[in-house]
């Protein structure tokens, strides 16, 4: 064979070797012990130093080109085989994957909004108190200044419990304000604190529920006053609907517990169905009710109301939740309908804060 | 509390408009519920049938040509009522008006054949009156063409106020217009009531034996009255407002209750049986009341009797038997004081909401009881005729005004308003106090018809709703000047983090009730008597709920019931163990139901979701006590349940051998049962109250992070141990081995099978192994590998498995 033919007929193997196993045949039959062309660089120890000089290039240039061929092709090979593994493990990437429980799971609008309270009220300085839901008679109503057998009372609707030993009924709260009550007997001013909580009056249609929640704010001190008392409830109502001013209107009241008392109306457009837009718009709705803690209610806390002052409100976590994210019905809040839940609920980690917005 | 302007327009003078006077009284406190200002009523024209011919193919029906006076031809109209006929001069509504007593906007139509455009109307259906016998029949010179609600005077517009229930003396037209005047919407116009000179004694005797109940009674007999309709000024206004008139005499009080907040009443004299005595109620006497209905009394209530028996309901509704009616010739008109309380308790416990009681239990201005009375007497002689005797002035002892010591700077302490002192004392005045005094602190008199004040605050509230809230800028809260601390307390912040914990593995937050029926309370170990509500709303909502579990689980069933079974559920809130504040306990609770599973529920191409169990309320429960910074490390997870759990699968977490943090698992057959829901669910309880709080840190400084520098390495081991023996005492076992060296131990295989043997499992674990000196030797790893085994055999008499 000649030497020309010798590597054309070991090139044109090398590109045919279809698989590592036919490569190494080739090299075997090329480079090996007894290859072709190992056989061929044998010859060269006999021959003299001017055929040597000739023909040495010329077998070393062939041994040269061959091993680079086979290198060559084995790559190849190795990219042909990566490729068809790469094939072969295709998946359908349009299949579906299971949601993040963190996007499927939800936070009531009531806790949701409570926390949006907190956020609130905790950058005015104040600190969240809490009660318990049973009540005595006394924290309910007398220390708040509802006489024995006042028509005020009546307007509460309340819930009994039987008669204890003693003939006292405890009471299901009729609201937050019996806090007010513990919080001065525990503390000395100057108080700063909101009371969200549950609360209950027998009563239940769309908008009122036995079961519902207040929030219930309480400043005393030696000087805060009515002006005052407008600038937080503005400042929250601004902060809390999320808009650049708001417009409230403060109408005097009746509440045994304060005096002056007012209830509060917020300027709203309710012009488009099952929309509630603050800051503008010519209608009135009434959002909480306020006042000047009364004397009595001091007195009853321990406090000298000649020294002391201050201001109280409240208004309904659930309603403020129904105004501000448009929920039609109350009732619908203690269903625990997960269609509800998922749309009116919020994803847990979104949590209002005031440097990232309450909700958006 | 309602009035037409007009009425208002009788006791103040003013020029304001409708809008002014609405805007005023919301704004000083008497907050205007409803408008109405009449123009629904405008449309409606007196115009004057021409010709009425019998309707060519209904009997019943007439075909009118009616002139409505516009000048234009006279409009066909088709009218079924029994008087229309020629020349009747009625009201006409044209095609397009909205008639209120129909609720209809008219159209032209075609009534068997005939059109009509437009229709004669009945005073029900311009709603003035029940009376539907025939259309509206007006006098011959009647000005057709013009607006029928002004002819009528029923274009009033009326005013419905909010009263809040501290304000007796707003219960009356007059006092409204007082709050007006005072607020210089115009002038009050004062004139006193004309006393009416009585000719003899009152025959009738009075007797007050509940003086505790009644502090004053006038009386006075009206001889010779004729009790015919009231004048129709009289009966528009009170059809204004939504009473229906009756006759003259009890027109004239309910009248007199409206325009002064002075209720009253009439008997007819000759009904009642000798004298009249003001007593208790006898236990179980009965009264058929003036609504028709009877009524049990008890001594708590007050009545007036005479010798035949209870004749009224004091202050809160008259007798049937001695009412007055078209026939009353003589009668006895009553201007009483009744205490509010009682009037309040008994209205309450019978069920009557009366326009007396509404007053009289916020209290009735004691000075105008006799005044009242001669007031009715008045219009009674100008409307019925008769003779009066004297008044009967029985146990008044006089009102003792109130007066408050009123330092005037109080407007400026409560309110932030400067008030100028002269505008503070003008104020007071014109609504009928008496200041007293030239210095900074004023005596100030209460008039009679306040009862609702007594004090400085009182005062500033007077102040301030006349001069105006609007007056008061809001002023900045003082700053507290530094950047806000933390201000919530361990247990909001815990009860936060459980929320948000739970809603990120996947469950939603329910709220749900804090009752229970008292079936379910007792399923999980309430139903204690103390926590039963009297007065519950509804059978099923009775106890106080002594576990979140059956609400929750009440409400997965629901879902399941609307199609939605596989639903995970939590709530964080409070459950009652007795009715004192340290019994109401702050719970985490969850339940999974179907295989809603924290990495998703149902069929899935890469497989299925398989029911919930025991291990996803376990895994949910964890992480509430791990979210709320429980020590977990340190936790104890012992079989012990409560009964409402399935004994065999669930747990009962603990911190030490007392302090339990939780429970959870799947439920017992028999709970599940008595809630009335299926399964699969599981469930759990954190007691997010009972976990201690934090140590207190002098430092935020974490511990120093020591970092081995020799490779970890783990080894597996499987053991064969009694089938009742549990795997956590099998880890605490190869833990306690060498805790230096041991840095956690993972369960990774547990089985049971014919080959182990009779009542064998087999649990395999993977030991991580830390070494901290330096590189362990092969023989080291032997030894620390004996002492795992040994350790294991030692506490659990498990055996290497071969």
């Amino acid at each position: 064979m000649t030497f020309n033919s010798l590597e054309n007929s070991l090139l044109a193997e090398i590109a045919a070797a279809g698989d590592e196993q036919a490569i190494e045949a080739v090299r075997l039959t090329a480079l090996g012990k007894k290859g072709s062309v190992s056989e061929l660089l044998k010859t060269l120890g006999a021959m003299t130093a001017e055929e040597r000089q000739v023909k040495g290039p010329a077998i070393n240039g062939l041994k040269v080109r061959v091993t680079e061929a086979l290198a060559a092709r084995k790559a190849e090979l190795k990219d042909a085989a990566i490729a068809a593994r790469l094939v072969a493990e295709k998946l359908d990437v349009t299949l579906p994957v299971r949601s993040s429980p963190a996007e499927r799971g939800r936070i009531h609008p009531i806790s949701q909004v409570t926390d949006e309270i907190a956020a609130i009220f905790g950058d005015m300085g104040f600190s969240i108190a809490e009660g318990p839901d049973i009540e005595t008679d006394y924290y309910n109503f007398t220390a708040l200044n509802f006489p024995e057998g006042h028509p005020a009372r009546e307007m509460h609707d309340t819930f009994f419990f039987h008669p204890d030993d003693k003939g006292e009924r405890k009471v299901l709260r009729t609201h937050t304000s019996p806090v007010q009550i513990r919080t001065m007997e525990a503390q000395k001013p100057p108080i700063r604190i909101v009371i969200p909580g549950k609360t209950y009056r027998q009563d239940s249609d769309a908008t009122h529920s036995p079961m519902f929640h207040q929030v219930e704010g309480l400043v005393i001190d030696k000087t805060a006053n009515v002006a005052n008392m407008k600038w937080v409830l503005e400042e929250f109502c601004r902060a809390f609907f999320e808009v650049p001013s708001v417009k409230m209107r403060f109408r005097p009241s009746f509440f045994p517990f304060t005096e002056p008392s007012l209830e509060v109306d917020i300027q709203c457009d309710r012009s488009r169905p099952g929309e509630v837009r603050f800051g503008e718009g010519s209608d009135w709705m009434e959002i909480l009710g306020c006042g000047m803690v009364h004397p009595n209610v001091l007195r009853a806390g321990g406090l000298d109301p000649d020294e002391y002052q201050g201001f109280a409100w409240g208004m309904g976590i659930d309603r403020i939740a129904m105004l501000k994210y448009g929920m039609p019905d109350l009732r619908a809040f203690f269903d625990a309908d997960v269609r509800w839940l998922s749309h009116y609920g919020f994803r847990p980690l979104d949590m209002p804060t005031l440097f990232a917005g309450l909700s958006s | 509390m309602k009035f037409t302007l007009s009425w208002l327009k009788d006791h103040l003078e003013t020029e304001a408009t409708l809008d002014e006077i609405v805007e005023r009284l919301t704004a000083i406190g008497l907050e205007v519920e409803a408008v109405d200002d009449k123009a629904a009523l405008k449309p409606f024209v007196i115009a004057r049938v021409l010709t009425a011919v019998q309707h060519p193919d209904a009997d019943r029906l007439r075909v009118l040509s009616v002139d409505t006076g516009d000048g234009k031809a006279p409009v066909q109209v088709v009218c079924g009522a029994p008087n229309a006929r020629a020349g009747l001069v009625g009201v006409f509504a044209a095609p397009g008006t909205y008639v209120p007593g129909i609720d209809v906007t008219l159209s032209v139509g075609k009534i068997r054949g005939v059109e009509s455009f437009g229709m004669m109307c009945s005073e029900r259906e311009l709603q003035i009156s029940d009376e539907h016998n025939g259309i509206i029949d007006l006098p011959e010179d009647a000005p057709v063409g013009t607006s029928f609600a002004a002819y009528a005077h029923i274009d009033d517009p009326l005013i419905e106020i909010n009263l809040t229930p501290n304000r007796p003396d707003a219960t009356g037209v007059y006092g409204i217009a007082r709050d007006l005047a005072a607020s210089g919407l115009g002038t009050l116009k004062t004139a006193p009531v004309e006393p009416v000179a009585g000719k003899g004694a009152t025959p009738v005797r009075l007797t007050i034996e509940a003086p505790e109940l009644c502090p004053g009674f006038a009386l006075r007999l009206v001889r010779g009255v004729k009790n015919g309709p009231s004048p129709r000024w009289m009966q528009q206004r009170l059809i204004a407002i939504g009473l229906r008139p009756i006759n003259a005499l009890v027109d004239i009080t309910n009248y007199i209750t409206f325009d002064r907040g002075r209720p009253l009443h009439v008997f007819d004299a000759k009904k009642v049986v000798g004298n009249l005595t003001v007593r208790r109620a006898r236990d179980g006497e009965k009264i058929m009341a003036l609504d028709q209905r009877e009524y049990e009394l008890t001594p708590q209530m007050c009545v007036i009797a005479d010798e035949g028996g209870v004749e009224s309901i004091a202050g809160v509704m008259g007798g049937e038997h001695s009412g007055c009616d078209e026939n009353t010739a003589d009668v006895l008109i009553e201007s009483a004081l009744w205490e509010p309380l009682n009037i309040a308790r008994t209205g309450r416990t019978l069920g009557i909401i009366t326009d007396a009681r509404y007053r009289f239990e916020r209290g009735v201005d004691p000075e105008f009881m006799v005044p009242g009375l001669e007031l009715a007497t008045r219009m009674v002689l100008d409307s019925c005729g008769g003779g009066a005797t004297d008044i009967e002035v029985i146990g008044y002892a006089g009102h003792t005004p109130k007066t408050v010591s009123f330092p005037l700077s109080e407007v400026k302490r409560l309110t932030g308003l400067e008030v100028p002192k002269d505008e503070s004392l003008s104020i007071l005045s014109r609504l009928g106090f008496t200041p007293q005094g030239a210095g900074e602190t004023v005596e100030v008199t209460v008039p009679s018809w306040r009862p609702d004040v007594d004090g400085k605050a009182d005062l500033v509230e007077e102040v301030m709703r006349i001069h105006g809230v609007d007056e008061i800028a809001p002023q900045p809260l003082s700053s507290h000047g530094a950047v806000n601390g933390r201000i919530l307390t361990t247990l909001q912040i815990r009860t936060r983090a459980a929320k948000r914990a739970l809603a990120v593995r996947g469950m939603m937050e329910a709220v749900t009730w804090s009752f229970i029926s008292a079936r379910h309370a007792e399923l999980f170990g309430g139903g204690q008597k103390a926590l039963k509500l009297a007065n519950p709303i509804a059978a099923d909502m009775s106890d106080m709920r002594p576990s979140l579990l059956p609400g929750l689980i009440a409400a997965a069933q629901r879902n399941a019931d609307r199609g939605f079974g596989d639903v995970a559920l939590f709530e964080v809130s409070g459950t009652y163990e007795g009715d004192t504040p340290d019994a109401q306990r702050r719970i985490a609770a969850g339940v999974r139901r179907g295989t809603a599973r924290l990495t998703g529920a149902g069929r899935y191409w890469a497989g299925n979701a398989g029911p919930v169990g025991v291990f996803d309320a376990k895994a949910d429960a964890l992480a509430v006590l791990e979210a709320c910074g429980a020590p977990v490390d340190r936790l104890q997870i012992e079989a012990s349940a409560p009964g409402w759990y399935h004994p065999g699968r669930s747990g009962v977490i603990k911190l030490g051998p007392k302090v339990v943090l939780g429970t959870f698992g799947e439920f017992h057959p028999a709970a599940l049962a008595g809630l009335d829901v299926s399964g699969p669910l599981c469930g759990f309880e954190v007691f997010v109250d009972a976990i201690p709080e934090p140590k207190a840190k002098p430092t935020r400084t974490k511990p120093k992070l020591e970092l081995s520098a020799f490779q970890a390495v783990k080894r597996d081991f499987a053991f064969v141990v009694d089938r009742a023996v549990e795997a956590g005492t099998l880890v605490r076992a190869a833990i306690g081995a060498d805790k230096k060296l041991i840095t956690g131990v993972n369960v990774f295989d547990v089985f049971e099978g014919a080959a182990l043997g009779e009542g064998k499992k087999s649990i395999a674990i993977e030991v991580s192994i830390q070494p901290v000196e330096k590189t362990l030797t092969d023989e080291d790893f032997e030894a620390l590998a004996k002492r795992v085994v040994d350790n294991v055999a030692k506490q659990t008499g498990g055996t290497l498995r071969g």
